[in-house]
């Protein structure tokens, strides 16, 4: 059946419309029978309204727990040329710079050992290859190794490491997140390719609290770039954006969310000690404000993103750290972190929820970690607080 | 006991996946406790562990798969069930 183009009449209707269509993409590519196929089976599926992947429990290449998902079509006989499709997870640059000829050379590879469809990117960050055969996958990932690419992370391993563009193009950035996301990524290759946790484990790197890699709301360990000063003022840039138009009360000074913002016509006075460091004075002027001058980041701990349901958002672990190479402190945490849950966190229990389950002060003890105010991360809704231990400790001393 | 080697270890690691092979599903930290339990927490430690899985997948007599999480398996071909 894979000879020729099969009727598609229902993925058809997927290339209507002005926006972009993948029917459209892969529709690009039917001379080859692995897309025909697929195209296909995905068409059966939404004749039937069921999917016809499973997965078979195969992860990587020789040595390697992460890096492929296998995938298998429970329609072999059918559809032959996808019997199986495996997708590779590459793992992508920091911040996903590529030369021309880096991206030649990559689906150069993939034209070679597989169906040429790719994701650029996945969600966590990868180059996605997908669809290879299971013969295919020793020979690209060799070609792969060979070009200076390695695969990234899959299952119970530390995911590959992303980051935001940071100070290669963005004047917000408080750190260097594409030189802490290649150290992080290069410090922690066997966690990378070995799974070793209770389930999987996220570092993102944002450079401001703009966080343009929405690390917050899904990285197990969310590096925030942040200030310990004061917010940098022009004046005079400031009064051209009055007198450009922008009402500084109504949208600067009425929507910091502390109120810490005062303006009379000629100053802008921050009261730098009630700032949360929300960016939203920044954003609205760029010319006139600017991040403080001594910059760290803020490490925030225990984010999830379920497509089911029970997102948890990563909360304040430790407010302020240097973010100056190796990274010590920051990693130093990351091992506490993972010894701790590693031992006593459950199958498929991420890191938040097993500070949910544990509770934040007996976590904090095992790591090591001294409690801070900025650590709450809202009032209590539980008013059974026990003291006992605290007074116990400080008779004894 | 005297420290075992990591040869040692890895060899108890793959008898007990043999060994536990269709019935329950290992993973690398299931392994570790055990070890350190056979052992003593005096003789194995994590470390020596993570150098005995290496050692165990590296070999080939051992890979990672995923069932909903990554465990550590016999390879496909010695899979008596198939
Ligand atoms: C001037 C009088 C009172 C003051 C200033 C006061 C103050 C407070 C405060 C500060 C709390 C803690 C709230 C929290 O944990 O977030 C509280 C809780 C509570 N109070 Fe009072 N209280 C007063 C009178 C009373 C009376 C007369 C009763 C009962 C007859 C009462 C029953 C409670 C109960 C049951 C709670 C616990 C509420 C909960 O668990 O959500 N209080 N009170
Ligand atoms: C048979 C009688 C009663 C039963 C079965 C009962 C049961 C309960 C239960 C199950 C709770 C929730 C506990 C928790 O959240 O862990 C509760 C809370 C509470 N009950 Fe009762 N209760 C009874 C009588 C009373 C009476 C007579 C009073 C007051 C005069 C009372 C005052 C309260 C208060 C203030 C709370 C909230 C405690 C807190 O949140 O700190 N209860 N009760
Ligand atoms: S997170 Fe901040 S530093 Fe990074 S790209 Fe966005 S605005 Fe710039
Ligand atoms: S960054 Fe946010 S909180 Fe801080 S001064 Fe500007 S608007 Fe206010």
């Amino acid at each position: 059946m894979s000879e020729k183009n099969r009727a598609t009449p229902l993925l058809d209707e997927l290339e209507k419309g002005p926006w972009p269509s993948f029917v459209k993409e892969i529709k690009k590519e039917s001379e080859r029978p692995m897309v025909r196929d697929l195209l296909g089976l995905l068409e059966r599926s939404y004749e039937e309204h069921i999917g016809h992947w499973k997965h078979g429990g195969l992860v990587g290449v020789m040595g390697y727990g992460g890096g492929v998902i296998g995938r298998y079509s429970d329609l072999p006989e059918e559809f032959p040329e996808i019997a199986e499709f495996h997708t590779y997870r590459v793992n992508q640059p920091s911040a996903w710079f590529y030369t021309s000829d880096a991206l030649r050379t990559l689906c150069d590879i993939w034209d070679r050992h597989g169906s040429g469809l790719t994701n650029m990117h996945g969600s966590t960050g990868d180059i996605i290859f997908l669809g290879s055969k299971t013969e295919a996958l020793e020979p690209c990932f060799a070609d792969l190794t060979e070009a200076g690419f390695d695969l990234g992370g899959s299952g119970s391993d530390v995911r590959t490491p992303s980051c935001c563009v940071g100070p290669a193009r963005c004047e917000w950035a408080c750190y260097d997140t594409l030189e802490a996301c290649y150290d992080i990524t290069q410090t922690y290759q066997d966690e990378l390719h070995r799974p070793a946790f209770p389930y999987k484990y996220k570092f993102k790197f944002a450079g401001c609290p703009n966080d343009c890699v929405a690390s917050i709301a899904r990285s197990d360990m969310s590096v925030i770039g942040t200030w310990k000063d004061n917010i940098q003022i022009d004046q005079e840039q400031v009064r051209e954006y009055a007198a450009g138009g922008t009402d500084i009360e109504a949208e600067i000074c009425e929507m910091c969310p502390t109120g810490c913002i005062t303006w009379n016509g000629e100053q802008l006075v921050i009261d730098n000690s009630e700032c949360v460091k929300c960016m939203h004075c920044i954003n609205v002027m760029p010319r006139a404000l600017k991040p403080g001058k001594e910059r760290g980041a803020t490490i925030l701990i225990g984010a999830k993103a379920p497509i089911i349901g029970g997102a948890l958002l990563s909360s304040v672990f430790v407010p302020f750290l240097e973010m100056e190479p190796p990274y010590e402190d920051l990693k130093e945490l990351a091992e506490a972190i993972w010894d701790f849950w590693g031992e006593y966190g459950k199958n498929r229990e991420r890191v938040g929820e097993f500070i949910q389950r544990v509770g934040l002060g007996n976590f904090l003890e095992e790591i090591g970690l001294d409690p801070v105010p900025e650590m709450v991360a809202h009032p209590r809704t539980n008013p059974y607080i026990f003291f006992d231990e605290e007074l116990e400790e400080d008779e004894d001393e | 006991m005297s420290q075992p080697t990591v040869e040692e270890v890895a060899d108890a690691m793959y008898d007990l996946v043999k060994a536990t092979h269709g019935k329950k599903n290992l993973k690398a930290m299931d392994l570790t406790k055990a070890m350190i339990e056979k052992f003593g927490d005096d003789a194995v430690d994590k470390k020596l562990c993570k150098l005995a899985i290496r050692q165990l997948i590296d070999s080939g007599r051992c890979i990672y798969s995923y069932f909903g999480g990554s465990f550590i398996t016999l390879p496909p071909d010695e899979d008596s069930g198939g």
